[in-house]
């Protein structure tokens, strides 16, 4: 009789010790960054919801593990968005940070996580900084680095040989990057360049000048809600049929449900759209739709991404997550399928991809919707990569 | 520089001004009188603001969307003041600071979770929709006009009304000793109530009105509220006057700012400074002038006369 009890509390001891080891790994910790409340939670709805649709087509696993998604509103202010990634990286030790919206928030939170030895997934701002210089081991982005997206608008009205252009964005970093950027390929007249404050809502003042110095076409970049704000009260100020606008980033899946006919004849450029076709993408855009009930945006779309580049880099090292080596060389060969199609990573960890002008149209149901025109630019590389120290 | 070009970035100025006005007055008569500060005034102004466009998309006209927000937010604002705030006014101003950006987020969250995060779309309504020449030469958009109007209409209404009924003497002598006042006989639990319905009331006229120009979204208050209290610290806290005049300073600072400083500081220091000076020193120009006001005259430029 005492022989089987103490044999019945080896056995219990045994399953409590071998327990932990017969469960599933650890499961993956994702913190993700966005602005979720105020004017620009619109914005991070379009990213939370993308990176809900990715888990949910990876069967709620990443990388073949569990997954703890933590979500962290940054209210488009950088000194929360810090405290969010301090707060993900040392309380609830997360192996990668993702998300961000704004290039000033970016700039940063990416230094904080890859400084404390963890991957930061960028799904949206690309400031120039860590393209150049800055680059990192641990850093990637699925998105862009900002001066792309006007290099390409810049471009093509450079092509179209237009003159006396007037320059509009926010003055913070991506507002600075949009304009260098368009600078870089646009080489005719500029009638002036106009900063305005980050979030500003009344555009009025700025207009009433535009409309003073004559320009022949308006290029701005006014992202979430500052591009609704805008582009409402460029045609309120009767200017949309005098002065065409050309922009990145502003006329998009968040501001045309809102400005619908405001933008209707605007041209953008992008290096995705909900009509690019791809097999990807086609799946990406119709499940958002019916699971969402919205169009979703290229903020989605790169967010999609990113968990999908996080999915494969833990595929590639067997759910090893101490295995940070074999996890950049995973990435670095950008092996899933990307809402885009297929590209390739630059050595700065910045896409090397098409891009596309767009143009705002109205669709057969009657709303306006951006459509693709032509292709700009082919494989097009950014312009810091030469700065970057890093080679493999 | 042209002077039309002058002229119309004054009247902008002043647009903006009077925006800025409907708001403060309602924050510094609730400030003044029962000494609560109400960081959700800007809630109202969004509250008013969704309410005009619900209204709007029913009933498709812009007068009824407008006595509907109107009515709707005076509602709202006194069941918050009878269920929320009526505890506040004898807890010190920190209290009063939690409580109402607790309101804050309930109401971002509210109006998310009725209407949805994404922005919601309004047209100027159709009469209002061209343009006007006010001066020859300056073609001014009709209903950024009509806003100044109903802007200095609502000044003038806001003076005869506590100046000169009984119910603006029941206000001052409130604001001045409300023990007495209760002492006397009067309701002052009610009179408070009115107070801040009729606050809400007119955060919601500036809402509305904003609506169709601005973008209606959640959280569109918070953006305007910040001026706000600039303009009730220059103007003097508690006063209509100074409310007034705040506004029209504010607002004719932060526009001219925007519009002339640099062309101005790029013939002083060089185009590629005034660059990157410029938009900066542009969008500090309010908070400069606040921290002046408040270093040489800190009751504000016309401070409320206590007794």
């Amino acid at each position: 009789m005492r022989a089987l009890k103490i044999t019945a509390v080896l056995a219990l001891v045994a399953a409590v010790l071998v327990g932990p080891a017969a469960r599933a790994a650890e499961p993956v910790k994702i913190g993700f960054i966005t602005s979720l409340s105020g004017p620009a939670g619109i914005i991070g709805k379009h990213m939370k919801d993308s990176v809900e649709l990715a888990l949910d087509h990876l069967g709620r696993k990443v990388g073949g593990l569990d997954v703890d998604m933590i979500y962290g509103d940054d209210q488009r202010k950088p000194d929360v968005g810090k405290q969010l990634a301090d707060e993900m990286l040392k309380k609830h030790k997360v192996n990668f940070v993702s998300g961000i919206i704004w290039s000033n928030v970016m700039l940063a939170v990416a230094p904080t996580v890859t400084g404390a030895g963890t991957f930061m997934i960028g799904t949206n701002a690309g400031p120039h900084e860590l393209a150049g210089k800055m680059c990192n081991e641990l850093y990637f982005t699925t998105s862009w680095q900002n001066d792309q997206t006007p290099e390409a608008m810049g471009k093509y009205m450079q092509d179209q040989s237009i003159n006396d252009v007037y320059v509009m964005a926010p003055n913070y970093a991506a507002g600075k990057d949009m304009v260098n950027g368009f600078k870089r390929y646009f080489k005719g007249r500029i009638v002036d360049e106009v900063y305005t404050k980050l979030g500003q809502q009344d555009y009025q003042a700025e207009i009433s000048q535009l409309r003073g110095k004559n320009p022949k076409a308006v290029f701005v970049f006014y992202p979430g809600d500052m591009g609704i704000q805008f582009l409402k009260q460029y045609a309120q100020a009767g200017l949309r049929d005098q002065v065409p606008l050309y922009s990145v980033y502003t006329v998009d899946e968040i501001s045309l449900p809102a400005v619908g006919e405001a933008a209707l004849g605007n041209y953008e450029t992008r290096y995705w759209s909900p009509d690019l076709k791809n097999e990807a993408n086609a799946r990406y855009v119709g499940d958002f739709k019916k699971k969402f009930g919205y169009t979703p945006s290229f903020y989605g779309a790169q967010s999609y991404d990113g968990i999908l580049l996080i999915d494969s880099a833990i595929r590639a090292v067997k759910g090893d997550l101490s295995n940070k080596k074999g996890m950049t060389a995973a990435m670095r060969k950008a092996d899933f399928k990307s809402t885009r199609g297929k590209f390739t990573y630059n050595v700065n960890h910045h896409p090397i991809q098409n891009f596309y002008l767009l143009r705002a149209v109205k669709a057969s149901g009657g709303d306006v919707e951006m459509q693709i025109q032509k292709t700009v630019f082919e494989n097009h590389k950014d312009a810091y990569s030469q700065e970057c120290p890093m080679k493999w | 520089m042209n002077w039309l070009l002058v002229v119309e970035q004054c009247l902008n100025g002043l647009q903006f001004g009077v925006m800025l006005f409907l708001m403060a007055a309602g924050l510094t008569l609730v400030f003044g009188i029962m000494n609560l500060v109400n960081l959700a005034h800007g809630s109202l102004y969004m509250v008013g603001a969704y309410l005009a466009t619900a209204a709007l998309s029913w009933t498709s006209s812009f007068l009824a969307a407008a006595v509907f927000a109107l009515a709707g937010t005076l509602l709202v604002g006194m069941l918050v003041e009878v269920i929320a705030l009526r505890t506040l006014y004898e807890r010190d101003h920190l209290d009063q600071v939690l409580a109402t950006f607790g309101l804050i987020l309930f109401f971002n969250e509210a109006v998310a979770i009725v209407w949805g995060r994404a922005a919601l779309f309004t047209t100027v309504p159709r009469a209002l929709a061209g343009h006007v020449e006010l001066l020859p030469g300056i073609r001014y958009p009709a209903y950024r006009a009509v806003i100044i109007l109903v802007g200095l209409a609502v000044a003038l209404l806001l003076y005869v009304l506590v100046n000169h009924t009984r119910l603006g003497m029941l206000i001052r002598a409130g604001a001045s000793n409300r023990t007495m006042v209760a002492a006397l006989g009067v309701n002052i639990r009610l009179l408070y109530t009115v107070v801040f319905g009729f606050g809400a009331a007119l955060a919601a006229l500036g809402g509305l009105m904003a609506g169709p120009i601005y973008t209606v979204l959640p959280g569109m208050g918070e953006e305007i509220l910040i001026q706000v209290f600039v303009v009730i610290v220059i103007g003097g806290i508690g006063s209509i006057r100074g409310a007034l005049a705040g506004a029209v300073i504010v607002g004719m600072v932060d526009t001219l700012g925007r519009a002339f400083l640099k062309p101005m500081l790029s013939t002083v220091i060089g185009p590629s400074a005034a660059d990157n000076a410029g938009p900066a020193l542009a969008s500090m120009l309010i908070y400069i002038l606040m921290a002046a006001v408040l270093a040489f005259r800190p009751q504000g430029l016309f401070p409320a006369v206590r007794g």
